[in-house]
C-alpha cells in the first residue's frame, strides 16, 4: 500500500529538485511526442535545446535568447508577486498589448519629431497602459469582490479586439499603401528600442528585466511588503491579524504586474517587433505563467525559467524549419512542462510511505 | 445601417444555437464546482472536444459519433486535471491554467490536417407539422438534436442534484469534504467523476462550435467561450436553471452583435466583437456581491490525513 503523508515542513531539497525533474520528464515525454510525430526524438531535443546555444549558428541564436527571454522574465516577475499572495492575474497578455499600444501611440504621436525625450516618454506610457488595464480587475475585486481571474482574462479578448481596431484604424501607417499595421518604429530613431550593444540582443527591455529581478528579490527578502505578500499567500487569516490590508495588496500586486507586462509590450513593439500589427503579440503573457511557476515564483528561478522558455521558442523555430516539427508541438511541450512541475510538486509537501495503513 | 434586416424570430432561433456551447460547458463545470472542484481548464477541454469531434466526424462521416468522441476526448483531458488535483494534490487554479495551455497546444497539433475541410452536417430534428407553426415553429422546432440535448441535460442535472441521493452526496462533498469523508464517502472518487462529467460536457460544447456553429476547424476557435462558461457558473449562483437563462442571455448578446455587424451598424466591428466579454465583466460585477451560494469547499485541496 502506498500513501502520502504530509511533511511537517515543506522539503527544501524537493523544492529545488522539482523543476529539474519536471524538465527531465518533459524531455522524455516530449521525445515520445516527437517520435509519435515521426521525428527522431533525440535529434529533435538536440535541435531545440543544444543548437541555439552551442550549434554551428549559435552566434546568431544566442542574442535571441535575451530578446525572447526579457519579456518573459519581465512579465513573470510581475505575475509572481500576485501568485505568491494568491492573487491570480492571468490577463498579462492583455496588459502587454495595452502597454504596447499606449507606448507606441505616444511615440507615433510625435512622429517625425526627433528628441531623446520621446523614448522615455513611451516607456512611461507603456507602463501606465499596462497598469491601467490591470487596475480594472484590481479595483473591481477590491470594490465588488469580483473574481480577478475571470475579469483579467476577459480583458485579454477585449485588448485583442482593441489592438485590431487600432492597427486597422488610428495607428495605421498613413504611408502603408493600405496594409494594416502602424509605422515601423525601427525606422524612427527617437522611438526605436535599439540594441545597446549591437549584435548582443541586449536592448532596454533586458535592462528593465534585470532591474525588475533585483527589485523583486529585495522586495521578497528584505521588504515588509514582500513579507505581507508571502504571509497573505500562506496564511490569509494570519495576514489580516498582522495588519495587512488585503485591498491594498491586490491593487499593488495587480498594478505592478500590469506595469511590468505593459513595459514588456512596449519594449517588444518598439524593438524586435517594430510595429503595431494585429498579431504582434505571440502569447508571451500566457507563457510567462509557465515561467513564473517553473521558476518557483522566485526571482532568480524566474530568470533561469525564462531563459529555458526562450530556448524552447528559438529551438522550436529551428526545429520547425529544419525538421518540419509543427509549431504547435512546442506549445504542447511547454504545457507538458507545467503539468509535470505541478505533479512533482507533490513531493515538496508530502512524502511517500510504503506499508499497510493502520486503522486510526 | 439597416436594422430591419434583423428578423427577431430568426434572432431568437439563432441565439439558442449560439448559447448551446456555453450551456453545455457551463452545466458540466457547474457539476464539478458543486463537488468542490474549480476547474479553470474549461477552455482547454472545449478546444480538445472541438478537434476530437471534428476529426472523428470527418473520418467516420457521422456527426453523432463525432460528438461522442468529443465527450470522450474532453473527459480524457479532464482526467489529467483530476490526476493533478486529486492524486498529486496540486493547486487547482494552476492546474486548470495548465490544462488550458496544454489543450490549446494539443488541439493545434491534432488539427493540422483538418484546416479548410467541411464536416458532415448534423440534420435538424424533423418535427413534421410542428415546425410550420408561425413564430413558435422556427424558434422551438427547427434545431439540431444537440441543442435539445443541452436543455435536457440541464433538467437532468437539476433533478439529480435536487432529488437524488447521488446529488446529495455530490453536494455534501462540495460543501464540506472533511464531513463527507468522515461519513464514509469517497471524496476523491466522486470528485474525479464530477471532473470527468465536466470534461465530457465541455468537449461536447467545443464540438458544437466546430461541427454546427462554424462549421470548420481553426486553431483557437473557442475564443474564450470556456472562460465565459466559467463566469456563467458564478452568474448562475451554481443553480442549473439559471445557467440556462444566463447562457441564453450571452447567446443573445453574441448573436445580436453578429447581426449588428451584418446590418452594418456605424459601430466598428471590433467594438461589437468585444461586447460579449465586456458584458460578462459587467454581469460578474453586479452579481459578485453575493458569494453565499458558492460551495463551501470550492477550490480547496482534500487530503485524507489532514
Amino acid at each position: 500500500m502506498i500513501r502520502f503523508e504530509k511533511r511537517p515542513q515543506p522539503s527544501k531539497a524537493f523544492a529545488y529538485a522539482t523543476p529539474l525533474l519536471a524538465v527531465l520528464a518533459t524531455f522524455f515525454f516530449g521525445g515520445l511526442l516527437f517520435a509519435a510525430l515521426g521525428k527522431d526524438p533525440v535529434q529533435s531535443i538536440v535541435t531545440i535545446f543544444w543548437q541555439p546555444l552551442f550549434g554551428e549558428f549559435a552566434f546568431f541564436y544566442r542574442p535571441q535568447l535575451l530578446i525572447k527571454g526579457a519579456p518573459l522574465v519581465l512579465i513573470a516577475i510581475g505575475l509572481s508577486l500576485g501568485f505568491r499572495a494568491g492573487i491570480w492575474n492571468i490577463g498579462a497578455e492583455g496588459q502587454y498589448i495595452m502597454g504596447a499600444l499606449f507606448g507606441a501611440g505616444v511615440g507615433l504621436a510625435f512622429y517625425p519629431a526627433e528628441s531623446f525625450l520621446i523614448f522615455p516618454l513611451m516607456v512611461v506610457a507603456g507602463a501606465l497602459g499596462g497598469m491601467l488595464w490591470a487596475m480594472i480587475p484590481a479595483l473591481l475585486k477590491v470594490k465588488f469582490g469580483t473574481n480577478e481571474i475571470l475579469v483579467s482574462l476577459m480583458l485579454v479578448y477585449v485588448a485583442e479586439q482593441f489592438l485590431a481596431s487600432m492597427s486597422l484604424g488610428l495607428l495605421k501607417n498613413p504611408e502603408g499603401f493600405g496594409f494594416p499595421g502602424s509605422r515601423n518604429l525601427q525606422q524612427y530613431p527617437s522611438a526605436h528600442n535599439a540594441e545597446i550593444i549591437a549584435g548582443s540582443g541586449m536592448h532596454w527591455g533586458v535592462v528593465a528585466a534585470m532591474i525588475a529581478v533585483i527589485f523583486a528579490y529585495v522586495l521578497f527578502a528584505r521588504h515588509k511588503l514582500g513579507f505581507a505578500i508571502r504571509v497573505t499567500g500562506e496564511a490569509p487569516r494570519a495576514a489580516r491579524f498582522s495588519g495587512v490590508n488585503p485591498g491594498r495588496l491586490v491593487v499593488f500586486c495587480l498594478g505592478a504586474s500590469g506595469m511590468l507586462a505593459g513595459l514588456a509590450g512596449l519594449f517588444e513593439v518598439s524593438g524586435p517587433a517594430g510595429q503595431v500589427t494585429i498579431d504582434f503579440n505571440v502569447g508571451y503573457g500566457f507563457t510567462a505563467i509557465i515561467v513564473a511557476f517553473l521558476g518557483r515564483l522566485n526571482p532568480i528561478g524566474i530568470v533561469l525559467a525564462g531563459l529555458l522558455m526562450a530556448l524552447t521558442y528559438i529551438g522550436g523555430d529551428i526545429a520547425q524549419s529544419q525538421l518540419q516539427l509543427p509549431a504547435a508541438a512546442i506549445q504542447v511541450f511547454q504545457g507538458m512542462l507545467l503539468f509535470f512541475l505541478l505533479a512533482f510538486d507533490l513531493f515538496t509537501n508530502y512524502r511517500l510511505r510504503f506499508g499497510r495503513t493502520e486503522v486510526a | 445601417m439597416d436594422l430591419s434586416s434583423i428578423n427577431p424570430i430568426l434572432l431568437v432561433a439563432a441565439l439558442m444555437s449560439a448559447a448551446t456551447p456555453i450551456l453545455l460547458a457551463a452545466t458540466g463545470e457547474l457539476v464539478a464546482e458543486r463537488a468542490g472542484v474549480l476547474n479553470l481548464g474549461v477552455e482547454g477541454m472545449m478546444i480538445i472536444g472541438a478537434i476530437c469531434g471534428f476529426a472523428i466526424a470527418v473520418e467516420t462521416g457521422s456527426p453523432t459519433v463525432g460528438f461522442i468522441a468529443a465527450a470522450i476526448g474532453g473527459a480524457l483531458l479532464s482526467l489529467l486535471f483530476a490526476f493533478l488535483t486529486q492524486v498529486t494534490l496540486a493547486n487547482q487554479v494552476a492546474s486548470g491554467l495548465a490544462l488550458t495551455l496544454f489543450g490549446l497546444g494539443l488541439s493545434a497539433l491534432l488539427g493540422q490536417g483538418y484546416v479548410g475541410i467541411k464536416p458532415p452536417r448534423m440534420p435538424d430534428i424533423n418535427f413534421g407539422p410542428l415546425a410550420d407553426i408561425p413564430v413558435v415553429g422556427p424558434i422551438l422546432f427547427s434545431h439540431d438534436p444537440i441543442l435539445y440535448f443541452g436543455i435536457v441535460l440541464v433538467a437532468c442535472v437539476w433533478a439529480v442534484l435536487k432529488f437524488t441521493r447521488l446529488g446529495l452526496v455530490l453536494r455534501a462533498v462540495g460543501e464540506n469534504h472533511e464531513a463527507a469523508h468522515a461519513l464514509g464517502y469517497k471524496v476523491v472518487r466522486i470528485r474525479t467523476l464530477a471532473i470527468m462529467f465536466g470534461g465530457a460536457c465541455a468537449g461536447m460544447g467545443g464540438a458544437y462550435i466546430s461541427l454546427i456553429r462554424v462549421p470548420q476547424w481553426t486553431e483557437g476557435m473557442t475564443a474564450g467561450v470556456g472562460w465565459i462558461a466559467l463566469a456563467l457558473v458564478v452568474f448562475a449562483s451554481w443553480k442549473p436553471w439559471r445557467v440556462l437563462l444566463g447562457a441564453y442571455l450571452f447567446g443573445g448578446i453574441t448573436q445580436l452583435q453578429l447581426n449588428l455587424q451584418g446590418a452594418g451598424v456605424a459601430i466598428p466591428v471590433e467594438y461589437l466583437a468585444m461586447s460579449p466579454y465586456v458584458i460578462t465583466i459587467i454581469v460578474l460585477v453586479i452579481l459578485s456581491a453575493d458569494k453565499s451560494a458558492a460551495p463551501g469547499s470550492l477550490g480547496r485541496t482534500f487530503h485524507a490525513s489532514s
